[in-house]
């Protein structure tokens, strides 16, 4: 292979993790808060999932597409590439930021409360450690997630692996597609071994 | 004797069905300093609704609770947990926390310096009768059922609140267990004279513990009475726990009939 190819993959590759990274850090300081928030307010949970679920089902090439035309956020461009790869990480991160503070134990969350600990000593030393397992189970699943659909960035304008990949569509070049998907499914493995790691290693109990 | 808790005119009731279900009415009574009150009653009796008024995990509808002479509504709430240790059937025990730093909490959260905290946790550990070097350093899903309470009762000992709360704390034990620990109970409390309030069903362990027991029913107080009154006490409830006692004897001596158990 030539030298060119290899330069634009690991360029490209670089790009790509940009975006994931950007999107996932947006999103898990969007999400968990929130989450967090939803705990404590089970009015607003039915409304909130709703609005996530339902953009999780806008199929991914249409979201990207329906955000070009929006003032502020839209576009052509890496930033609503961005834009989208957040608004589809929200859902796994902030329900499972959700189900993992619900899950704890009542009596130890009655314990907490009755020795005097106060809402806050409750919330970051009691309740975040023991739910942290399954809210980093969520950004792994959204992490992985956003990986494969940052491909579709490049539809866009956004750059990234999916760059090779519609340019490998359009030329009917298969090298060109695998070029795009080898580095992308393997960005994904690592992502899942590694925020798996995290998960085993940062669990309390 | 002076009273560190009282219950004046405490009523307690939550929506259900356009209505209103009362939970708790009409409940006054003192606790004396150093006496373990306990609090008699079947299930759904209000007995631990009423123990969750101390440390207002529960705030009464009407009525008010005094703590050392103070309605609960007035103490700041961390102020009052923290001078009220709270035990409870399912140890609530935090598990990524070490037995030491469960004992620990209550004394880190007031700000005690690391070795004394060190030797507190020592100290209350060793009065458990479980070895410190042994027991210090592991989680609770590593202690039996037997040692989780004990832990849970040295941590509600930890920073040596003038209150002790129970519900139920024994409940879950086998009763080889349960009586060890109950032993230890009695003697824990001969050598700290602790006011305490204490949540059972088990009328056995009512007589055992108890300096007066509450015996409750529906919500209400139905009699306030030392042990060695309850044991002549005439009413139905009364009667009913006490039978729980009696059921081997006179199921020896009426062998042929088969009594109810209540």
């Amino acid at each position: 292979m030539p030298n060119g190819l290899f330069s634009e993959i690991a360029s490209l590759t670089l790009e790509h993790l940009e975006l994931v990274v950007v999107a996932m850090l947006i999103a898990a300081a969007i999400a968990i808060p929130t989450g967090i928030f939803l705990t404590r307010r089970a009015g607003m949970r039915g409304w909130v999932l709703g609005f996530a679920n339902v953009l999780q089902t806008i199929p991914s090439l249409a979201l990207f597409g329906f955000l070009i035309p929006v003032p502020l956020i839209g576009g052509i461009g890496r930033r609503t590439a961005i834009v989208a790869l957040v608004l589809y990480a929200l859902l796994p991160v902030l329900r499972n930021t959700m189900v993992g503070i619900l899950g704890v134990d009542g009596a130890v969350r009655e314990s907490a409360v009755a020795m005097g600990m106060t809402g806050r000593q409750v919330l970051w030393e009691v309740e975040l450690p023991l739910a942290m397992r399954t809210i980093l189970a969520g950004v792994r699943v959204a992490t992985v997630t956003t990986i494969g659909t940052a491909t579709i960035a490049a539809a866009i304008g956004g750059g990234g692996l999916g760059v090779f990949i519609f340019r490998g569509i359009s030329t009917v070049d298969t090298a060109q597609i695998l070029a795009g998907a080898i580095p992308a499914a393997a960005i994904a493995l690592a992502a899942d071994e590694g925020l798996g790691w995290l998960e085993r290693k940062l669990s309390p109990v | 004797m002076s009273a560190v808790v009282e219950f004046r005119g405490i009523a307690y009731s939550v929506p259900r069905d356009e209505g209103h279900f009362a939970i708790l009415e009409d409940l006054s009574f003192t606790v004396e300093a150093g006496e373990t009150l306990v609090l008699l009653g079947r299930s759904g009796s209000g007995k631990t609704t009423a123990l969750k008024m101390v440390n207002r995990l529960i705030a009464p509808t009407a009525g008010e609770v005094l703590v050392e002479g103070t309605p609960t509504a007035l103490w700041d709430p961390i102020r009052l947990r923290r001078r009220i240790g709270y035990v409870i059937q399912e140890t609530g025990l935090f598990p990524h926390f070490t037995v030491a730093e469960n004992i620990g909490l209550v004394p880190r959260l007031e700000g005690w310096p690391a070795d004394r905290i060190r030797a507190r946790v020592d100290e209350l550990l060793a009065q458990l009768d479980l070895a410190p070097g042994e027991f210090a350093g592991r989680y609770p899903r590593e202690l039996s059922g037997g040692q989780r309470q004990r832990v849970g009762v040295a941590r509600a000992l930890a920073a040596d609140p003038p209150v002790l709360l129970f519900d139920e704390p024994f409940g879950a034990l086998d009763p080889v267990t349960r009586l060890e620990v109950q032993r230890q109970f009695v003697a824990l409390r001969k050598r700290l004279s602790k006011t305490a309030i204490f949540v059972t069903h088990d009328v056995r362990e009512a007589l055992m513990l108890a300096t007066r027991i509450g015996l409750m029913r529906a919500g209400r107080l139905e009699t306030l009475t030392t042990p060695q009154e309850f044991l002549q006490a005439r009413s139905a409830e009364a009667r009913a726990f006490l039978a729980c006692l009696d059921w081997k004897l006179e199921n020896d001596r009426e062998s042929d009939a088969q009594r109810p158990v209540q």
